[in-house]
């Protein structure tokens, strides 16, 4: 069985290396997070309307896209988990984020509406870790003061595949409870410690996951929360406001950024400052290198991140994503990309 | 053919000799060819078996190297500490198909007995085909089957129902307990069997089938019942077969990993219910493949050998105990 499986792999990787040295130089190559992938292809779609260049992203994963821009099999990487300036310094590779979003985290409770139900950050960390079992648990209680809360057992809903919406998740656990932060730290997978939880491959299996089991709780993209119609949690920010998740907050959440702060714009954008912020806010990053092999196609690369910096808003906005402001995006044509030969 | 006899006989058979030599010696090439060329085809699949293997070794070996044979039996799976162990895949792994066996083979054995014994004839065919289609359904139409379709009925009544029997028992009652979310071991086993019942029901009516008619009916023309053919006459003939069609389905369970990631639950822990979820080595693979690095790169690679090491051990021992059941049978005749 396991044979038959890598031999499988083997004959895929040779037929797409087959087909990635067919297909016309033109083309952009890309490779990494699953996140950003449903905005690249939109993107990607109206770029080769408006310039016929194409864009070859194959969305395998943050920790993939870092493997392929190493081997330089692609033009850029994408990752939900930036690089290190010390990792980037040492591959001569410069990083910038290109689009954010957020994570929410959504229930199955009877009787329940969106965001009727608040939580803080601590709360929500100690539910993730079994320490807070059921619902009916006198500090979700104390949250939720003439609000009935059923007793039932919660169920964690978590990935099972290695993502970037976990990285950013249990970022903004890590930051928020010191328990979290020892007990499991932050990852693209982690260890999740809660005695009842079950885990589903991708944002749609956890959403099938919570739908079905009643008194789930589970954590998916902002974008599939609202196409499923999940109800969500409110948020306690870290200005002491609770908040919804939408376009609005996500944005807040990125306005105070300082970019600059962090070698390689590095940056996490969970916890941050401002009283319209949602607190579980991430950004994808995409890598490059400063030397590319072939100069041309770090070029094309370029223009069409600079094409949709500028034009590609409304289809970020369609998608449930959040642009990257206009003077981030000024900061990286003037200071990041110039240091990439072309 | 009148010329040819007027010549002298000596040139005769020496010209006929030389033609049969050319003839020989070509054919001879022609063999000798043939001979090679199918043995490059047969040792390509050595070459790659052993390909496999060799190159699972090194990419596995880092994780052998830190964790030695403690990694076999670590009950531990963290990423984030990079503390690896294979305890919690392969105990899914193996349980999950030994429930697939305990439900499918006494299934399977029914069904081919009663297509082969006491189906009507006009019954014998489509129900035959309906359980070979069973084997073309892909295993992502199971996975899909048993998250969205199976598991919330698994947990409405299934697990309910469970519970309230054998969950009451003395010692196999804490099988069935917990919270019943509808996927888990239990779940994922229950999908299984319905996956490798085709094969393995399939292999024994063709191996029943296969039993001389004239032994079967000396036997019914003595008196025997149906149930006393079958077991002193069809199952002594085809035991070769039926514990092969067993091992086909056994090495399909082991290895399934679509249908299986989906019901599992993907939880790295090993629960006291069969009720709760857990994962497999396949489905750990298949989840983990795409964003691991390093280490957990390399663990993958071992859980993988690992796949590969009981698969090849089950396989060993279903020959060893053929071998055994030959040799007890010659002894008794």
């Amino acid at each position: 069985m396991l044979k038959q499986r890598i031999l499988k792999t083997l004959i895929g990787g040779a037929a797409l290396a087959l087909t990635m040295g067919a297909a016309q130089a033109a083309d952009i190559t890309g490779a990494g997070a699953t996140f950003p992938y449903p905005i690249f292809a939109k993107w990607a779609e109206d770029y080769k309307k408006a310039t016929g260049t194409g864009l070859n992203y194959q969305s395998i994963g943050s920790s993939g896209g870092i493997r392929q821009i190493r081997a330089k099999t692609v033009t850029f990487g994408a990752s939900d988990a930036p690089l290190s300036g010390a990792d980037l310094d040492k591959d001569g590779m410069v990083q910038f984020p290109v689009i954010l979003g957020g994570v929410v985290p959504v229930i199955n409770l009877e009787g329940f509406k969106p965001g009727e139900l608040k939580i803080t950050g601590e709360a929500l960390a100690e539910v993730f870790m079994g320490t807070i079992s059921n619902w009916n648990d006198p500090k979700l209680a104390a949250l939720n003061p003439g609000k009935k809360l059923p007793n039932q057992t919660i169920t964690v809903a978590h990935r099972a595949d290695g993502s970037g919406t976990t990285f950013i998740f249990t970022d903004y656990l890590n930051e928020i409870s010191p328990a979290w932060a020892k007990a499991v730290g932050k990852g693209a997978a982690v260890k999740w410690p809660a005695a009842s939880s079950v885990g589903g491959k991708g944002n749609e299996g956890v959403a099938a996951n919570v739908t079905r089991v009643k008194g789930a709780v589970g954590y998916v993209e902002y974008a599939y929360a609202k196409k499923n119609k999940m109800p969500h949690l409110q948020l306690l920010n870290r200005d002491g406001k609770y908040v919804d998740p939408d376009d609005a907050t996500f944005a807040a959440a990125a306005a105070g950024a300082d970019w600059k702060s962090v070698p390689g714009m590095g940056l996490s954008l969970v916890n941050q400052k401002g009283a319209q912020s949602w607190p579980i806010t991430g950004a994808s990053f995409v890598m490059m290198y400063k030397q590319p092999a072939k100069a041309a196609d770090s070029n094309e690369a370029l223009k069409f991140f600079d094409w949709a910096f500028k034009n590609g808003k409304k289809q970020a906005a369609e998608l449930d994503y959040v642009p990257i402001p206009d003077a981030v995006t000024k900061y990286i044509a003037e200071s990041v990309w110039t240091q990439i030969k072309r | 053919m009148e010329n040819a006899a007027q010549t002298p006989p000596m040139m005769d058979t020496s010209l006929q000799n030389e033609r049969l030599l050319a003839i020989a010696r070509s054919q001879r090439v022609q063999d000798f060819i043939f001979h090679k060329v199918t043995l490059v085809f047969a040792m390509t699949v050595l070459v790659a078996l052993i390909g496999i293997i060799v190159s699972l070794i090194i990419n596995a070996w880092p994780t052998l190297e830190k964790f030695g044979l403690k990694f076999f039996y670590t009950v531990e799976w963290d990423i984030i500490n990079e503390e690896f162990g294979a305890a919690i895949a392969i105990f899914g792994t193996l349980a999950s198909a030994t429930i697939a066996l305990i439900i499918a083979v006494p299934l399977s054995f029914g069904i081919a007995l009663f297509l082969t014994e006491t189906c009507p004839l006009w019954l014998r065919k489509p129900l035959g085909t309906a359980v070979e289609l069973l084997a073309a359904v892909p295993s992502i139409i199971y996975g899909m089957f048993g998250l969205f379709i199976f598991a919330p009925l698994f947990a409405q009544y299934g697990q309910p129902a469970l519970q309230s029997t054998l969950g009451q028992m003395p010692l196999i009652g804490q099988f069935f307990g917990g919270a019943m979310n509808g996927i888990g071991i239990l779940a994922a086993g229950l999908i299984l069997s319905i996956m490798i019942l085709p094969f393995i029901a399939s292999v024994m009516r063709d191996v029943f089938e296969i039993v001389p008619p004239i032994l079967r009916e000396s036997a019914y023309g003595l008196g025997c019942t149906t149930w006393e053919v079958v077991r002193n006459i069809v199952l002594p003939y085809t035991k070769t077969g039926v514990i092969g069609g067993i091992m086909l389905g056994l090495g399909r369970a082991l290895g399934e990993t679509m249908a299986v990631t989906f019901v599992i639950g993907n939880s790295q822990r090993i629960g006291a219910s069969l009720f709760s979820p857990g994962s497999s080595i396949a489905s750990t693979l298949a989840n983990e493949f795409g964003e691991a690095d390093n280490l957990h790169l390399s663990s993958l690679f071992a859980l993988g050998l690992v796949l590969f090491v009981i698969t090849f051990l089950v396989l060993a021992a279903a020959k060893l105990l053929l071998i055994r059941l030959e040799r007890g049978q010659g002894s008794r005749t």
